[in-house]
């Protein structure tokens, strides 16, 4: 008992003693810095991974760094691992608190979390990755992920053997699918036999769930596996067993060094310092953006060395063609799974048509759960 | 020289050691996690005092503390029901699942409407969360199945049988195939107060803790069951029904952990998903372990725990910690806590050459 009094008082006076010096510390701006003269923004991130992801979170991060170049713009802060729901309101409420002025929430989860905090401060811009709803302070952005995933099918289509390619997806929402179906669309256009055979892990982040399926991909036969999850766990399945592997988010050839092809990965940076100069200069609107590699928001990372000199120059022609708008991914005529046409031969699917896809084209092995 | 201690049990201190127990091995953890603080660069002094006013420093803090509480009490208040007769039910998180998943169900599709529809959600979950927890309450009391393995992978089963539904059949039509439910209507919303998200839950959890306070202290039920719990085979002699009394207080344990359900999805979530609890049932667990007996100790070990994990939100929003540090501060709090409740009980005396002869 005596000794539990000693200890309490002991610490009672060590916090005392150290707190006092310290407070200068602790001070954060209060209120947003709106008043000052000329608009400073200070940025807050909620990420749903850890920054050490190597994938999806830390692509962002990455543009977070890069929007903080700018001199108008403060030390940003991050909040790495937030549960989506009802916990990233309290995080998102807890950003606005300390005063950022413009907030980056950067997973579909968060969308009726932004939406409820944005309803409360008029004053502070919410930009919410991937959804689809706003409002007058809320915008919305994604990229056209699509566009370097049809390119990276023609590498996977010209480099396949077992003409069997793996695909390890976490959800089955239009996103994902979209991808999928680029990503064959780019294999059959050149390889009109190949199979694009698909895994639903149903999760983003989960490296054990991530390499059971990876594994039961080449297992079946796939000597290619391309993947829509955010851990490197896909890639390291592929280097493990002497396949190859198309990654995602960031160049994380690092992980795979020999199995390796190339990654559409995301530049946020574009996004991240467009939105934090028209905040600045007061000229930022609610809108949905959705830009494509010609806007440099998506990009095919630097192809390997595995992958043929022709083949290379294909990809090459083919990027100059999208980014020129003479090439469109999702252009007719398409066929879903059961040989049906979609659209005919000079039609093209319309911006709705890809934000609500719930279908898989032909080639595409798997299903979609209804 | 010869140094060998010996554990000896002490004698019980009132209330007023306890408390004091528990303040001093949070305060040790503090001070173990301040090596890790300075480790970052950061000065502990500093990182708890914003921790203090993060969670207690203005009235949006309390509130959103008291919201972290509120599926702490209820959960606490359910482990901690059986615990009083030495029963384990370690289930709670799975019992609010059901809860959750029953009153999901009314609120979206039973077609009950207007003011009956938070009743019925009450009344639905309560008997989920208890039916659930049945199944182990009749398997021990029938059969001597322990209850500890029962309760705990019947979670698994919970927690996959609420992502069939979201995944599934319940999944909202209009959500871009994203497995969440529809949101409730308002009438299957609790009120929220002081333009916060406090909500109708904590004061559902604090009228609990006085209904179970007056139930095992007030009445002969709550006298057996006690009884039971400090000696089965004096109760069974006494003519007690120990059976049907584990049945019970499991059957109860379990609704009450149901109860904790309700109040997340219509206080909070207004929908079923994924990861409706980050952990409260386990996080009960410990609440009840250190609240022993007392409904009073689960509200005051849960506020203690509230401020804990929304203060520890701190650590990242001013100080760019990585996420790993608030689990490695939580862990630490935890373990110097049920370490403290060992030497509660339990004294380590030296044993010198003049006690051994």
């Amino acid at each position: 008992m005596k000794k539990f009094l000693a200890l309490l008082a002991a610490a009672i006076l060590l916090t005392a003693c150290t707190s006092n010096d310290q407070k200068p510390t602790t001070t954060v701006a209060p209120t947003p810095a709106k008043a000052a003269v000329e608009k400073q923004i200070k940025a807050g991130f909620i990420y749903v991974g850890p920054v050490g992801d190597a994938g999806w979170t830390w692509a962002h991060d990455q543009g977070r760094i890069a929007m903080e170049k700018a001199d108008y713009v403060l030390p940003s802060t991050f909040i790495e691992s937030v549960p989506e729901g009802a916990e990233a309101t309290r995080v998102i409420t807890g950003l606005v608190k300390k005063g950022h002025n413009l907030i980056f929430t950067t997973s579909f989860g968060f969308m009726d979390a932004t939406l409820d905090v944005a309803a409360k401060y008029k004053d502070v811009v919410f930009m919410h990755c991937s959804g689809y709803k706003t409002a007058d302070n809320v915008g919305t952005y994604f990229g056209r992920m699509y566009e370097p995933r049809y390119l990276s099918g023609l590498i996977a289509g010209k480099m396949t053997k077992t003409d069997i390619i793996g695909y390890v997806a976490a959800f089955p929402i239009p996103e994902v699918i979209r991808g999928i179906n680029a990503f064959t669309l780019g294999v059959r256009s050149v390889n009109p036999k190949a199979k694009v055979k698909v895994v639903w892990t149903q999760t983003w982040f989960d490296p054990g769930v991530e390499r059971d399926a990876a594994d039961s991909l080449l297992d079946v036969g796939a000597d290619i596996l391309t993947m829509h999850q955010d851990a490197p766990a896909t890639l390291q399945a592929a280097e493990a067993r002497g396949a190859y592997v198309i990654g995602y988010n960031s160049d994380t050839r690092k992980f795979a060094p020999n199995a390796f092809l190339t990654a559409p990965v995301w530049n946020w940076a574009s996004v991240y310092t467009k939105t934090a100069e028209e905040v600045k200069n007061g000229t930022w609107k609610s809108q949905q953006i959705w830009w494509g590699m010609k806007q440099d928001l998506v990009r095919l990372a630097p192809l390997s060395d595995k992958v043929p000199a022709e083949v290379k120059a294909l990809v090459a022609e083919k990027q100059q063609a999208i980014i020129d708008g003479t090439l469109i991914p999702f252009a007719g005529p398409l066929k879903d799974q059961t040989g049906r046409e979609i659209i005919g031969a000079g039609a093209a699917l319309n911006d709705g048509a890809l934000l609500g896809m719930n279908w898989f084209v032909e080639g595409v092995q798997g299903t979609i759960p209804k | 020289m010869n140094l060998q201690f010996r554990v000896e049990k002490r004698e019980q201190g009132g209330p007023l050691f306890r408390i004091l127990a528990i303040i001093a091995s949070i305060l040790i953890a503090l001070f173990v996690a301040g090596f890790l603080l300075l480790a970052a660069g950061v000065d502990p002094a500093a990182a708890y005092l914003e921790i203090l006013r993060e969670a207690l420093g203005s009235s949006y803090g309390i509130s959103e503390t008291l919201v972290k509480t509120t599926p702490l009490i209820i959960t606490g208040l359910a482990v901690s029901v059986a615990f009083r007769m030495q029963i384990w039910n370690i289930g709670a998180e799975g019992q609010l699942y059901m809860g959750a998943c029953a009153a999901t169900w009314v609120a979206l599709f039973s077609g009950v409407q207007g003011s009956l529809t938070l009743p019925a959600m009450f009344v639905a979950a309560f008997i989920a969360g208890g039916l659930w927890a049945s199944v182990a309450g009749l398997l021990r009391a029938r059969w001597q199945v322990n209850e500890v393995i029962v309760t705990l992978l019947m979670n698994y089963i919970a927690i996959l049988l609420t992502d069939y539904l979201i995944f599934g059949p319940w999944k909202n039509p209009d959500g871009f195939n994203f497995p969440i439910t529809a949101q409730f209507s308002q009438a299957a919303r609790f009120s929220e107060y002081f333009d916060s998200r406090l909500h109708s839950g904590f004061f559902l959890a604090l009228f609990c803790a006085l209904a179970i306070y007056l139930l095992m202290e007030r009445t002969i039920w709550g006298f057996q069951v006690k009884a039971i719990g400090s000696n089965p085979a004096a109760a069974r002699y006494a003519g007690m029904k120990t059976g049907l009394a584990i049945f019970l207080v499991l059957t109860l344990s379990g609704a009450i952990a149901g109860i904790a359900g309700f109040s997340e999805v219509a206080g909070l979530q207004h929908r079923l998903q994924h990861g409706l609890a980050p952990g409260y049932g386990y996080t009960a667990i410990i609440i009840a372990w250190l609240a022993r007996r007392s409904a009073l100790g689960v509200v005051i070990v849960s506020f203690l725990l509230g401020v804990l994990l929304v203060g520890g939100d701190s650590l990242q929003l001013s100080w760019q910690l990585p996420v790993a540090f608030a689990y490695a501060f939580q862990g630490l709090i935890l373990f110097f806590l049920l370490a403290s409740d060992f030497f509660i009980n339990f004294r380590l005396r030296r044993i010198t050459e003049e006690t051994d002869g």
